[in-house]
């Protein structure tokens, strides 16, 4: 492997962890003279942020830029896009993906039970009004019904548990207003 | 055996009720309530039975496991619980005693020891750590949602406003907002970016995204975990004041709590963080516990993890570390010790570190609302400062009343069945009435910002419209900031101020306690930035104006800068918060950490404490308390006092008119009896007496414990039938030839239970409760047991009492 091969990889790696555009040195110029107030950016390292570097191109002459720069405030600033795009990206997912849970727990799920095992198994449901799923109990008609691996049947019953959980805290938040006003 | 304790054990091993009142002393068992949810927040999957902790199979193994190893007889061989000490009590002390001991036999043992003095630590920047992360990534998330509204960034569309165009080139000041690569939603739907087409496409776009955060939020809420809703303060406070709530701290809690906040926020409701992000940082701190055995098992010394969890929490919202951890100890610690002191810093100090290093502000900066001025204040300026902790008690004050008043409609009318109507009702009323106005459609943490902020020379917001002094040629030397006459700008902008504060008064009411996460810390901070902006803009104009008057003439004079309206809208900022959530210490700590504000403690402190007085004289409780009153949750409050003295017999049980107390006599009962009598009551515990005659109290079992061991007892040791005598003391007598084998249940009874005498004032009863975390007391009259106060029996005295409760002055707090 030479080392110009190594040397590639190695840049390349570098500008996919940092951006070079993520540092920037910000001087905000107020009014002078007949001059207005100016911003200027410019991505420059630490040692280069002052006024002399940054404020292209100078408004004023030779004699004058000292006097301008003084007025300046210069501050460096950095920032991290990498990690402003992994978050947004990771929330997005984690929003979507729970949207899809929810659509999926609301319909699909009653209906995919429904053609699995007829109107007639599941009859019998809990009389609570705020009950959302009708079909708690499909899981325990079916764990008598067919024998299934064990990790499955946990996971199901994992599941039918939270789900209850999910119920009795709805109650007591949303219909009897119990806890939390 | 001395030289080898670790101090971290002695102070760790919690023992409910029998150590000194100074240590930590919360009681580790259960309430007959239920029960935090261990088995919801497990992250191993191996245990997921959500039944009692004390499951009567796998306790005893897991006993027997260990103590089979510790004597090397092998894992197989189980314990016998009948010669076990007090399940539950002493695990730790044990625990603790047999590591130590263990240490000096190998290296690996004595690390082992090591490992458990530092699990502590350990658990505590995993807290940090992970609390960090999250908020940071909540603050990502926040501000790119809210910008997200008005309109989208066409170079990556994960870029929020400002990092959109943190490369532009634009020079002006005032283009310093506008750069192509961000793009109004009118501009990318009509093309256009000015006009009335263009506001009305923003303000409907506007509308439309809030609308559809918020249903988003309320419906995830709704479907995954209900809990998820509301400050989590309130609910906090109760739990580390000893009752439990299960599922409040689980996993599923957290996620949804996360998530939805970031939509809470972003859709324009006005409300802020902190709350639920205290909410948060409990959650991963329950979460965690379970990573080490210490703290899975043991309830009280997980509460001490709560308490440095809350500190972490209010740390990361603000960037205040020191705030935090006094936040946690005034506000929602019941018991904080020294050592929760040491570690909640800790705690939040790795948390902030980790939110610093993420970077969501994106310039480095840890606190919130950087000041940046240092102008000196004089004390003629004090006076304003108390008007405005006049204002800040007297908004607390009603504000509380409001909040509760509408809390209680919410409660009990049929606003309460239509959630998710309410939620989309007033997100569309906020929006709608926040648009038009610029000071209420930028968010709260901005309004703030830009609220406390002096005017700079290149300052163009509206705040700073003031008219320019002609001196621009030659003497630039001056100080232009200083004493300038209000211009049109500023008029127009004290009028939008006014009209907000209006709006932002009434609009937090209706919000706070609706089915989303929400908080009240920055809405409560804009209502007091605004009113005292309005008063240091009042205070300059009337200082420029005014020059030669009595008052301004010592010290301000023409030309000079003596007046900061910054530091009027911090003060009042302050004022307001402490009116609603009746912080001091604290208060003050996170106000001059957000701002860096050394110089500003004195007025800080002046408005804060006149602010609390005169909120209390209006009504004693702050907002969390009123709503964990709302509620009635079980929470004795540390400042309740009585109006009418009375004695503990008046409040125990039995009365007159209830059956006698149901005893346990020390032997001569057998099984059948003692698990009818068991059966056909209700209580959680049963005293047990020498013999029917004289009630002379041996001590106190609970019925948990009983059921258990009985049942045990007939599946595992022979002979033991319902016939069997039920034997509490040392020495049992020889049975009779033919009589089945005694059950001995000495190893169940609590000998030391708590008794005080039915002449104890209530006062001192409640002082007991308080300190010691008793859920229960019996009383004895002349040394015979005579019954029992609970701390329900408590709770309900006082709430009969607080209807004639007098007035404390507001000075003796």
């Amino acid at each position: 492997v030479s080392p110009m091969k190594l040397k590639n990889a190695k840049s390349l790696i570098c500008d996919l962890l940092q951006n070079s555009e993520d540092i920037r040195c910000k001087c905000i110029c107020p009014p002078y003279r007949d001059i207005e107030g100016q911003i200027y950016k410019q991505n420059v390292s630490l040692k280069d942020c002052n006024c002399l570097h940054v404020v292209e191109p100078m408004p004023v002459d030779g004699k004058d830029v000292e006097a301008y720069c003084l007025r300046c405030e210069c501050k460096f600033e950095e920032r991290s896009s990498a990690t402003i795009k992994v978050t947004i990206i990771m929330y997005l997912s984690i929003l979507g993906l729970l949207l899809l849970y929810m659509v999926y727990l609301t319909l699909l799920e009653p209906m995919l039970k429904r053609r699995l095992f007829g109107h007639s198994q599941l009859i019998q449901s809990d009389d609570d009004v705020g009950d959302q799923q009708p079909f708690a109990n499909a899981h325990n008609v079916l764990s008598h019904s067919h024998s299934r691996p064990n990790m499955l049947n946990k996971v199901e019953h994992a599941q039918q548990r939270w789900r209850r959980q999910v119920q009795e805290q709805r109650k007591s938040v949303f219909d009897r207003h119990v806890v939390l006003s | 055996c001395a030289g080898m304790e670790n101090p971290g054990y002695r102070s760790g091993s919690v023992d409910s009720l029998r150590h000194r009142p100074s240590d930590v002393v919360v009681e580790d068992d259960d309430d007959d309530d239920e029960m935090v949810d261990i088995a919801g927040a497990t992250l191993d999957f191996s245990n997921t039975d959500d039944d009692p902790p004390l499951g009567s199979g796998e306790y005893f193994v897991e006993r027997g496991s260990r103590a089979g190893s510790m004597s090397g007889a092998g894992p197989g061989r189980l314990v016998d619980p009948l010669e076990d000490p007090l399940p539950g009590k002493s695990k730790d002390r044990d625990r603790h005693r047999e590591i130590a001991n263990k240490s000096r036999q190998s290296t690996v043992a004595l690390l082992h020891s090591v490992s458990d003095a530092f699990s502590g630590w350990l658990l505590m920047l995993l807290v940090g750590l992970m609390s960090g992360a999250l908020a940071g990534g909540i603050d990502i998330a926040a501000h790119w949602l809210t910008d997200m509204k008005e309109g989208l960034c066409l170079v990556g569309f994960w870029f929020n406003h400002e990092h959109c165009c943190w490369t532009s080139n634009e020079t002006t000041f005032q283009e310093r907002d506008r750069c192509p690569q961000w793009q109004s939603w009118a501009e990318i739907m009509t093309g256009t970016s000015e006009g009335a087409l263009a506001y009305f496409v923003n303000y409907l776009m506007f509308l439309v995204w809030a609308l559809l955060f918020a249903l988003l939020a309320v419906t995830l809420v709704r479907a995954f975990a209900p809990y998820a809703c509301g400050s989590g303060i309130p609910e906090i406070k109760t739990i580390l004041s000893g009752f439990i709530i299960r599922g409040y701290l689980g996993k599923w809690t957290l996620i949804i709590k996360t998530i939805t906040l970031v939509l809470a926020v972003s859709s324009g409701l006005s409300l802020g963080k902190e709350g639920p992000l205290v909410h948060v940082a409990c959650c991963c701190a329950n979460i965690l516990c379970h990573l080490f055995t210490k703290y899975r098992k043991n309830e009280a010394k997980r509460r001490e993890v709560l308490s440095a969890a809350a500190a972490v929490g209010v740390s990361v919202a603000f960037g205040a570390p020191i705030g935090g951890v006094l936040f946690s100890l005034e506000e929602v610690s019941y018991y904080f010790p020294l050592k929760t002191l040491w570690r909640s810093f800790f705690a939040a100090l790795v948390a902030a570190f980790t939110l610093r290093s993420i970077n969501p502000f994106g310039n480095s900066r840890l606190v919130l609302f950087y000041v940046e001025f240092h102008a000196p204040w004089h004390l003629v300026e004090l006076g304003p400062f108390i008007l405005l902790g006049i204002f800040g008690g007297l908004w607390g004050a009603l504000f509380i009343r409001a909040n509760i008043a509408w809390c209680r409609i919410r409660k009990s009318t049929r606003l309460g069945h239509y959630p998710v109507t309410e939620v989309l009702v007033v997100t569309a009323l906020t929006g709608m009435l926040a648009y038009p106005n610029s000071y209420t459609r930028m968010g709260g943490a901005e309004l703030i910002s830009e609220l406390f902020n002096d005017c700079s020379l290149l300052d163009s917001s509206q705040l700073c419209g003031y008219k320019q002094s002609n001196s621009t040629s030659g003497a630039g030397v001056g100080n232009g900031l200083a004493d300038r006459p209000a211009g049109v700008g500023l008029y127009a902008a004290l009028w939008q101020l006014a009209l907000a504060l209006v709006f932002k008064m009434m609009i937090t009411v209706i919000t706070f306690g609706m089915k989303v996460p929400s908080g009240l810390f920055i809405p409560s901070m804009a209502v007091g930035a605004i009113a005292g902006r309005l008063l240091g803009v009042g205070m300059e104009q009337l200082a420029y104006y005014n020059h030669d008057s009595a008052i301004f003439r010592g010290w301000c004079s023409p030309g000079a800068d003596c007046i900061t309206p910054g530091l009027y809208a911090m003060v009042g900022a302050a004022a307001c918060l402490g009116g609603v959530t009746r912080m001091t210490v604290s208060l003050v700590v996170i106000m001059f950490e957000l701002t860096g504000g050394l110089e500003y403690i004195v007025p800080l402190m002046a408005a804060t404490m006149t602010s609390k007085w005169v909120a209390d004289a209006f009504g004693r409780e702050g907002i969390y308390e009123a709503h964990i009153r709302l509620n009635g949750y079980p929470f004795l409050e540390p400042k309740e006092e009585f109006q009418h003295s009375s004695l503990t017999a008046d409040v125990m049980r039995p009365r007159r008119s209830d059956p006698p107390l149901a005893v346990l006599t020390q032997e001569g009962m057998t099984v059948e009896e003692v698990e009818a009598l068991v059966e056909s009551t209700h209580y959680s515990g049963f005293p047990v007496v020498v013999s029917q005659d004289s009630h002379r109290l041996v001590g106190f079992v609970l019925r948990r414990d009983l059921l258990i061991s009985i049942d045990n007892a007939r599946k595992r040791q022979e002979g033991v039938v319902g016939a069997s005598q039920v034997v509490f003391t040392e020495h049992s007598p020889a049975p009779a030839d033919d009589a089945p084998p005694p059950l001995r249940l000495r190893g169940i009874v609590d000998l030391s239970p708590f008794t005080v005498t039915d002449h104890t004032p209530m006062d001192i009863t409640v002082d007991i409760f308080r300190k010691l975390g008793l859920r229960q007391c019996l009383v004895t009259h002349n040394g015979k047991l005579l019954g029992i106060i609970t701390k329900k029996d408590i709770l309900k005295h006082m709430a009969n009492d607080c209807q004639q409760r007098p007035r404390l002055h507001p000075l003796q707090l």
